[in-house]
């Protein structure tokens, strides 16, 4: 990582002004060598982050029911309280419940699996953040297995494909091209150049 | 409660007359404050005051949803602007939007740890401690959710604007500790995380870091309070409200957008539409009269609002009252603090004819806040199908009725 950087710095050092930075308190502790990486659960979308395991649908779909996925999100991914997960199912149409109108994005479009541009978000928030209440408990392999169910219940991937950091980061999402990026942003900049 | 009354009241003109004699000045003593002693716990007279019973004003979950929502989740409550006054949003009434808001997490100062690491020479750990330690800034700065939207259902400003909210927040600039760790050249954005349960995270440019960030543990005069971040958040001056990270423990310095979570919810193919969404636009709206008042007939009435923006200080508010044929220049009745609520004034002589009062801001870039027709008008829209993308910073019009009674211009 650091041999690769130096042609990067060489490269970048004209552009970039001002940031030349050398500690002045000198107050902060330096991390242990293990704490960054317990720390670091950001997963970029090209993955470089993703730790070693492996997992297939069919694994997850077990353990969408095990680790009470299926609770919130309903047995099949939809229907139920939680944001759906999977397209289409009996459950379309369905009215949303009163009061949970916050928590449903319009179905296909607002499920995960159909909507980020890059599978690998979707392996950083259950890793992160599910299931409920046991928020960062799920081993690697169990978040791989989680992932391809949700990627083939949404046909992004076929049933017996293995997920892992190699294959994870290379599925191509249906929404790869639905987003933008916005113009860097600089200060004294307006947002959009004729907007009123 | 009525078993302590007597107790009470021995220790209140105990107390009291111990004041006076302590200040030497009778008059402390007033016959009137003893009779009203009795509306105040010990707590509100000694340890931490609050508000006279008789002011009434609330925070309200936004109309048409519940907060929590029936799975506990969703929470939207908005600050009460009808009875604001000046710039500064009580912290009791500072508007809450999250998702996973009604579980607020109980973080022991003592015990968080906020890091910065990634593209940095230098990983740093700090405690809450240290980060005082370093040197600090004072700022006024709003906040503001994305869906801080007006429409045609909503009867009062808190309905239309409640999501919104303005403090003093004091910290130490990110700029500070980025420097500390030394940001290696080719770092172009940074991922910003907190600690609460699902650790909710999203990609900042770090131009924006380097630029005016600050990392807050305090909030007018005081910790910030659990539901805005106790002990660390994140202020992103300008920006829409999910990039003010709450219960700060982690920034990572990285060299592209990472697409989080929080990041992916907010997309739009229309690359227009993400440049409006990321940083609020010149808003302003008039807080009296509005939505749901009474003017009790014609003759002398102080217009009063609020104006802000994300791109910098609000440098001119102008009011209409006649639904914008004429426009006429308001008073600014406080400083105009960058990325911050200015309150504005106009003195005005209603004549008690049907009547509608806009407000519309321009900020230190020259930009200016647009009806919902002109926001519509720039993406193509005809008029009677505009609308307003990304953040919603449309002119606000209310309609003063003959009657007195003021309603909203959309509905």
């Amino acid at each position: 990582m650091g041999t690769l950087r130096l042609p990067l710095l060489a490269l970048a050092l004209g552009a970039c002004t001002g940031w030349a930075q050398s500690p002045t308190y000198g107050l902060g502790k330096t991390p242990s060598a293990d704490e960054i990486p317990a720390w670091d659960i950001s997963i970029g979308p090209e993955g470089k982050e993703l730790p070693p395991g492996r997992g297939t649908a069919a694994e997850g779909a077990k353990l969408f029911l095990t680790k009470g996925c299926g609770g919130c999100h309903g047995p099949t991914g939809i229907g139920a309280r939680a944001p759906a997960l999977v397209k289409g199912g009996p459950e379309r149409g369905q009215p949303i419940p009163q009061g949970m109108e916050g928590m449903h994005m319009s179905p296909d479009t607002g499920i995960m699996a159909l909507r980020s541009p890059y599978a690998v978000t979707i392996w950083d928030y259950i890793n992160r953040g599910m299931p409920l209440f046991k928020e960062g408990t799920l081993k690697p392999d169990e978040v791989y297995a989680l992932t391809a169910f949700l990627l083939a219940k949404n046909e992004v991937i076929k049933e017996g494909e293995v997920m892992d950091a190699q294959s994870l980061p290379k599925v191509k999402m249906p929404n790869v091209n639905g987003f933008s990026d916005a113009p860097p942003w600089k200060h004294g900049q307006p947002r959009l150049a004729g907007y009123p | 409660m009525d078993s302590k009354k007597p107790g009470r009241r021995r220790f209140l003109k105990g107390g009291a007359a111990a004041a006076g004699l302590a200040m030497g000045a009778g008059k402390v003593v007033a016959a009137d404050a003893t009779a009203n002693d009795m509306a105040y716990s010990k707590k509100d007279l000694i340890a931490y005051g609050e508000r006279s019973h008789f002011v009434t004003s609330i925070r309200e979950p936004v109309p048409g949803r519940m907060s929590p929502d029936a799975f506990g989740l969703v929470f939207h409550v908005t600050t009460p602007l009808q009875d604001s006054v000046g710039i500064i949003t009580p912290s009791s009434l500072h508007y809450v939007a999250t998702h996973r808001g009604s579980f607020v997490p109980d973080i022991d100062p003592k015990q968080h740890r906020f890091m910065i690491h990634g593209m940095v020479d230098r990983p740093l750990v700090f405690t809450m401690d240290e980060l005082k330690r370093l040197p600090y800034v004072t700022r006024v700065h709003f906040l503001e959710c994305l869906g801080n939207r007006s429409g045609a259902k909503a009867k009062t400003v808190q309905d239309t604007h409640g999501l919104t909210s303005c403090s003093e927040w004091t910290g130490v600039l990110l700029s500070v500790l980025l420097k500390e760790c030394g940001v290696q050249a080719g770092a172009s954005w940074m991922v910003a995380e907190g600690a609460e349960e699902v650790k909710g995270a999203s990609s900042i440019p770090l131009a924006k870091g380097f630029d005016d960030c600050l990392v807050a543990y305090a909030q007018n005069g005081e910790a910030l309070r659990p539901q805005q971040g106790f002990p660390l958040r994140l202020i992103v001056p300008g920006f829409e409200g999910i990039y003010q990270t709450k219960y700060l423990r982690r920034i990572k310095v990285v060299d592209r957008f990472y697409m989080t979570y929080n990041d992916y919810g907010h997309i739009n193919p229309d690359p227009k539409v993400t440049a409006l969404t990321v940083q609020w636009g010149p808003k302003s709206v008039i807080t009296f009269p509005s939505g749901g008042q009474q003017l009790s007939g014609p003759g002398f009435y102080d217009i009063s609002g609020l104006a802000w923006s994300g791109g910098g200080a609000v440098k001119r508010v102008e009011v209409s009252t006649d639904g914008g044929k004429k426009w006429q220049d308001a008073e600014l009745r406080t400083p105009a603090y960058r990325m911050a609520h200015t309150r504005f004034g106009l003195n005005w002589r209603w004549d008690g004819k049907e009547c509608t009062l806009l407000s519309r801001c321009t900020d230190e870039l020259g930009a200016v806040q647009p009806t919902v027709a002109e926001a519509g008008k720039f993406f193509g829209d005809p008029p009677d199908k505009a609308r307003v993308r990304g953040t919603d910073n449309s002119i606000q019009p209310w309609i003063v009725a003959a009657d007195g009674s003021v309603r909203n211009g959309h509905a």
